[in-house]
Parts: structure tokens; C-alpha cells; sequence
């Protein structure tokens, strides 16, 4: 019997909003993965002394990097966001019998999560 | 005069054409009708030739899969009046051969559930004789899987996952949710056979967990988590023979 086998178009993911979403969520590792070079850009050019440094720093205020790094920023917010909301799915816990509320264990990210953030801004800031 | 709802449904006759084609039919709205009613009313009254699976008309026997406007759905579980006044769309589950109209071929996913070796596993030393009774589960043991065997074999998560329809060599969700049904089941034994496929390359290794095969899933089997979890016991199972190779079970 010939069967008819359907091609599937290079566009699949613009077809469903789902899709569209996840697609928008492996985009965001580019910009988490991006985001890690700088980093380690930053610590080279501490290593190159203070002018280095200083040059750096100065092309960071820049309104393109600002702009770059506010987008940025919504991205790995995306990315982390939309990763914690399904470690429930993986993280399967249970005390005694019953199950751990699935927002408890989403909640125990936001929350480690939160006080990292706290932490950074302190040390950065010395609010 | 009376309602009347549009359905735009894919045909395929093969002794025909070569290419498939859409066939729009006009049938009475109902409030109380399901998209299974429709076409059943379509067959007849409207067009004998049409071809479709159905049996049980309750969400039971998981035959009535197709597409509804794009998303994979049970027929007989979607109502009309939840689309109503548009037109409905149909077509056979996505990433499937198709055989005629609504009904594709399933042999690839009937392979794959085989593999998966969905029934309890016993180490031949450590299996009962049978005058020492059933081996016995508890209630708290049960919930661990329960959930896992829910599963109808509708073929919705399949349909669902863009993996699939771009890869058919991906064991996919349904058939990956079983086999951990069964390595999460306190009296199996088989987890270490399950692994071959399940942990191949072919198996959970391929999810990019986009989740869809859970939200169309009927019966709330979660054949995502199911293949996340799976992800984490092999990724503890190669750490573990690579810190504590003796330890490997025999």
C-alpha cells in the first residue's frame, strides 16, 4: 500500500504559540551562553591591569551595551523563569507518602535564587 | 433554519491521487456533539467513502486521535461548541504516514512500544514460585507509577512532538513514559534491559522537552516528566559508574 508521508515545513514552529514559545526559550541560551563570555571577557581584562580595566569599563556605559545588556537581561530572565516553572516536572519529591507541592519545590529556586541576587547586589553595590 | 458548522477534512485515496487533498462538508450544529459525531455524521449521510478509527466514543480505547485546527485532540472528548461558528479543520496526527484520509499508519509506534518491553521484568533467580502468592505493593508505592499507566496509546503526545515529526527515530514520549511506568513499578526488575533503549540515542537523549506532549496528553500521563526523570536516573547511573566503577551492579 503506498502511504503518503507529509513534509514538514522549515516554519513548524510559527504554526503553534506552544512552539513558539520553546523556540523563544532556546533562543535565550544563546544570550545566557553570550552573557557567560562576557564574563569571562571582563576577568581577562583585569588581568590587562588597570587601563584595561578602565577602557572596559567606560565602552560598558555606552548606551548600545546598556541597551545590549537590558536585552540580555530579559532573555536569561526568560530563560530562568521558564526553566524553574518546570523543575517540578524533574524534581519529584515526596515526604513520607504524599508529594511535595509543586510549588514548593518551584518556590525553593525562586527563593535561593532571590537571595543570590541579594547577595550579589550587596557585594556589587554595598547597599 | 438550522445551524450548520464547516468541516474542512483532509482526504487521501491513494488508488486515486498521489497528493492529498481538503474536502469541505457541511453538517447540522449540535451543542451536545463531538467532532466524532460530525464525521460520523458525514460518513452516513454525507460521504461513505470517508475513512477514519474510532470504537469506544468515551476517551477510552484512543483511536479517534486526529488533528483539530492543529492540535492533536481525541475526537470523540472535543465538542463542536468550543469551535463553533468557525470552521474546523481536520487532518490524521501529525508525523505519521498516512494511509487513507484520516488513518495513518502506526506500525513505527507499535515497534517502539515492543522495544520499550512494557511488562514486569523478574531476574530469573529471584522469581517466585507461584505458591508463594502475588508480590505485593503498597499504596504508596503504587502512586510513584500510577500516573505512568494511565497511558491509552492515543498517539496525541506523538502527534504533538516536533522531535518526532522531524526525527521518527526518537523512541518518543508514550513509548519512553511506559517503559518508566515499569521501571518506577516496586516488583520489576527489567530497568536495566528498558535502558538500552531508553537511554540511547534514539531515546530520551532527543527530548528537547518542549512539553507539548504533555498538554494534549487525555489522560494527564505527563510523558515530558516521565522522560525528564528518565534523564536524571541515566545521568546519576554515569556518574556513578564513573566515581564508583566497582560498584557497577552485575
Amino acid at each position: 500500500m503506498s502511504v503518503y508521508h507529509r513534509p514538514v515545513s522549515n516554519i513548524w514552529w510559527l504554526k503553534r504559540k506552544p512552539y513558539i514559545l520553546f523556540m523563544i526559550r532556546e533562543l535565550t541560551s544563546v544570550f545566557v551562553a553570550g552573557y557567560c563570555i562576557f564574563l569571562l571577557v571582563l576577568v581577562y581584562k583585569l588581568t590587562q591591569g588597570a587601563d584595561a580595566y578602565g577602557n572596559f569599563m567606560v565602552a560598558l556605559k555606552l548606551p548600545s551595551s546598556v541597551a545590549l545588556h537590558l536585552i540580555s537581561l530579559a532573555f536569561v530572565l526568560y530563560h530562568t523563569i521558564t526553566w524553574f516553572n518546570l523543575t517540578p516536572k524533574i524534581l519529584v519529591l515526596y515526604r513520607g507518602e504524599e508529594r511535595i507541592h509543586q510549588g514548593l519545590v518551584a518556590g525553593t529556586f525562586y527563593a535561593v535564587w532571590a537571595v543570590i541576587s541579594f547577595m550579589v547586589v550587596w557585594l556589587v553595590l554595598g547597599v | 433554519m438550522a445551524e450548520t458548522m464547516k468541516l474542512e477534512i483532509f482526504r487521501y485515496r491513494p488508488e486515486k491521487e498521489k497528493e492529498p487533498s481538503f474536502q469541505t462538508y457541511k453538517v447540522p450544529f449540535r451543542e451536545d456533539w463531538v467532532v466524532l459525531d460530525a464525521i460520523n455524521h458525514i460518513k452516513d449521510e454525507i460521504d461513505g467513502t470517508l475513512s477514519y478509527r474510532w470504537s469506544c466514543q468515551m476517551g477510552v480505547c484512543g483511536s479517534c486521535g486526529i488533528m483539530i485546527n492543529n492540535v492533536p485532540k481525541l475526537s470523540c472528548a472535543a465538542f463542536l461548541k468550543d469551535y463553533y461558528p468557525d470552521k474546523i479543520r481536520i487532518e490524521p496526527l501529525t508525523g505519521f504516514p498516512v494511509e487513507r484520509d484520516l488513518i495513518f499508519e502506526m506500525d513505527d509506534f507499535m515497534t517502539k512500544l515492543t522495544e520499550i518491553q512494557p511488562y514486569i521484568i523478574r531476574k530469573e533467580s529471584e522469581e517466585k514460585p507461584l505458591e508463594e502468592g502475588e508480590y505485593l505493593q503498597s499504596p504508596a508505592e503504587l502512586a510513584h507509577y500510577k500516573q505512568y499507566s494511565m497511558c491509552i496509546n492515543c498517539m496525541l503526545c506523538y502527534a504533538a512532538c516536533p522531535v518526532y515529526a522531524l526525527d521518527s527515530t526518537f523512541i518518543g514520549p508514550a513509548a519512553i513514559a511506559l517503559g518508566q511506568r515499569y521501571n518506577m513499578d516496586s516488583r520489576d526488575q527489567g530497568r536495566d534491559a528498558r535502558q538500552e533503549v531508553i537511554a540511547s540515542h534514539d531515546g530520551i537523549w532527543e527530548c528537547t522537552f518542549v512539553g507539548e506532549c504533555s498538554v494534549v496528553c487525555p489522560k494527564d500521563v505527563d510523558p515530558a516528566a516521565a522522560i525528564q526523570r528518565a534523564k536524571v536516573s541515566s545521568t546519576v547511573d554515569w556518574f556513578k559508574d564513573i566515581l564508583i566503577p566497582w560498584g557497577k551492579k552485575k
